[in-house]
């Protein structure tokens, strides 16, 4: 076997999941209850709280739209059991017949049709039992670090993300580049005043054109909103963590991308074109982050923090890596690496670089992340629209 | 005494601010590779920037040879460098 492989599930459509669940899908916020009930009842199934999928129109409705079926179409998920009310705008059925067409397991429970509560769960319980008993059966196989798509992500930053944690995912990423497989990078706002290194190094003038196009838009939301961006970016804990401005901060989270081209920019929870690095055009919010990332496709995100979250999904493995030691010590609930060697001078940016790939495969073939042990299946969606 | 007893970083020759990779009481001298010395102004803390060169309010401050803002009054060498005395630049919806 090759040194960059690991053991993950093949699916009918040749892409590779890193776990196997079977989700339980509410597509409007009036299911989510009965929706962790499932949870509850049925070992193997993961499901999360939101607050979408009713009164949205046009970009906002198809983002959300796209987020679902992204999250349910996550090469991660066994099966899906899409779970709606009935008289929502974002009709459940509509959902499952798109993911239906992936091949993978789907089933409908409508709250209204079952009549009730009680006998959605009953229903949903029900299937949700049978696909988790077939998913037990599926053996992991020998896949290849080019089946990956890794999604790349800092949140609660700190004057440290930029000096170690940060260059060290960027290492990653050009590994994984040079490999064959996909990086995200995202966080659009997070990229505002190191938009020109990206730009320089897209492979088209039409994509260093998009750059420019997206990180205008995310400014001109903060320009229309009549304020200084500081005062929600960098949030008091970066502030307090020495970054000074949101330029600062851009500078530091660009090192995420490593080296390589720019392939191409992407809409929000999009599953990516291209192999290499690509751009998802999300907000610097983690959690609609984090979302958006795994609803384009990507099997596991690494996660860079100088403050320390617990931030998880509920079916991609997050890894936590901090960017200086007095963090890692301190959070080791939460905490699955340290690049903070860099800080310390005991260890280099390839040190932890490949301390991260390791950790990557042994993650990928089964190994648990702290926020997975933990249940953090945080779940968020950007929303771009009023509420009608 | 020990040169360079206290960890810094001056990421890009072209920096006018280095960051503190321990915390660096005040009146403590720091000693720079191009052969200057520094007097620390006030505490910095661990991930906290310190000025190497003179700014003038305006003027622009550059870390990692990039600009990451402008300085909001005259900062003295050695002088804690954040959100006090520097503006960003960009997403500025309160200054149109």
């Amino acid at each position: 076997m090759s040194k960059h492989t690991f053991m993950g599930y093949r699916r009918q459509d040749g892409s590779v999941g890193v776990r196997n669940h079977v989700l339980i899908l509410p597509t409007i916020t009036c299911a989510t209850q009965a929706a962790m009930q499932i949870t509850k009842l049925v070992h193997g199934t993961v499901s999360f709280i939101h607050q979408h999928g009713c009164a949205q129109v046009g970009d906002d409705f198809e983002q959300t739209f796209r987020t679902y079926y992204g999250i349910g179409a996550n090469p991660n998920v066994y099966g899906v059991v899409v779970l709606g009310l009935g008289c929502e705008t974002h009709q459940a059925k509509n959902v499952a017949t798109e993911l239906k067409k992936t091949g993978k397991p789907v089933e409908l429970v409508s709250i209204q049709d079952e009549g009730g509560t009680l006998d959605a769960i009953s229903r949903g319980a029900k299937v949700a039992a049978k696909m988790v008993r077939e998913a037990s059966s599926q053996r992991r196989v020998p896949c290849e670090i080019s089946d990956l798509i890794i999604g790349t992500e800092c949140g609660g930053s700190d004057a440290c993300s930029g000096l170690s944690a940060n260059p060290a995912v960027g290492r990653v990423s050009d590994l994984l580049v040079e490999h064959g497989g996909t990086a995200i990078l995202a966080e659009t706002t997070e990229l505002i005043g190191a938009e020109h290194l990206l730009a320089e190094r897209a492979v088209s003038e039409q994509v260093s054109k998009k750059v420019y196009e997206i990180i205008k838009s995310m400014e001109d939301r903060a320009i229309k909103a009549g304020v200084d961006i500081r005062t929600g970016n960098p949030s008091p804990g970066n502030r307090r963590g020495g970054l000074t401005t949101l330029e600062e901060k851009s500078l530091g989270a660009a090192n995420k991308a490593g080296t390589s081209a720019l392939q191409e920019i992407i809409a929000y929870a999009e599953k990516p074109t291209k192999k290499g690095l690509v751009w998802m055009d999300t907000p610097g919010q983690d959690i609609e982050q984090l979302t958006g990332m795994t609803a384009g496709g990507a099997q596991l995100v690494l996660f860079t923090t100088g403050r320390g979250t617990p931030t998880g999904s509920p079916i991609a493995p997050t890894i936590k890596i901090s960017t200086n030691t007095p963090l890692f010590k301190k959070m080791d609930d939460n905490i699955d690496l340290n690049a903070g060697g860099i800080i310390d001078g005991t260890e280099s940016i390839d040190d932890v670089g490949e301390q991260i790939l390791h950790e990557i495969l042994e993650v990928c073939s089964g190994k648990l992340t702290k926020a997975e042990i933990l249940k953090q299946h945080d779940f968020g969606i950007w929303r771009i629209g009023p509420t009608f | 005494m020990t040169q360079n007893q206290y960890k810094f970083v001056v990421l890009n020759p072209s920096d006018n601010v280095a960051v503190a990779l321990e915390e660096i009481p005040a009146d403590e001298t720091i000693y720079l590779s191009n052969g200057t010395n520094i007097t620390i102004k006030s505490l910095i803390e661990f991930g906290h920037k310190f000025s190497i060169k003179k700014m003038s309010k305006g003027d622009t401050v550059i870390k990692y040879g990039e600009v990451i803002g402008r300085s909001s009054q005259l900062i003295e060498v050695g002088e804690h460098v954040h959100v006090h005395n520097v503006e960003g630049n960009r997403g500025r919806g309160d200054q149109k």
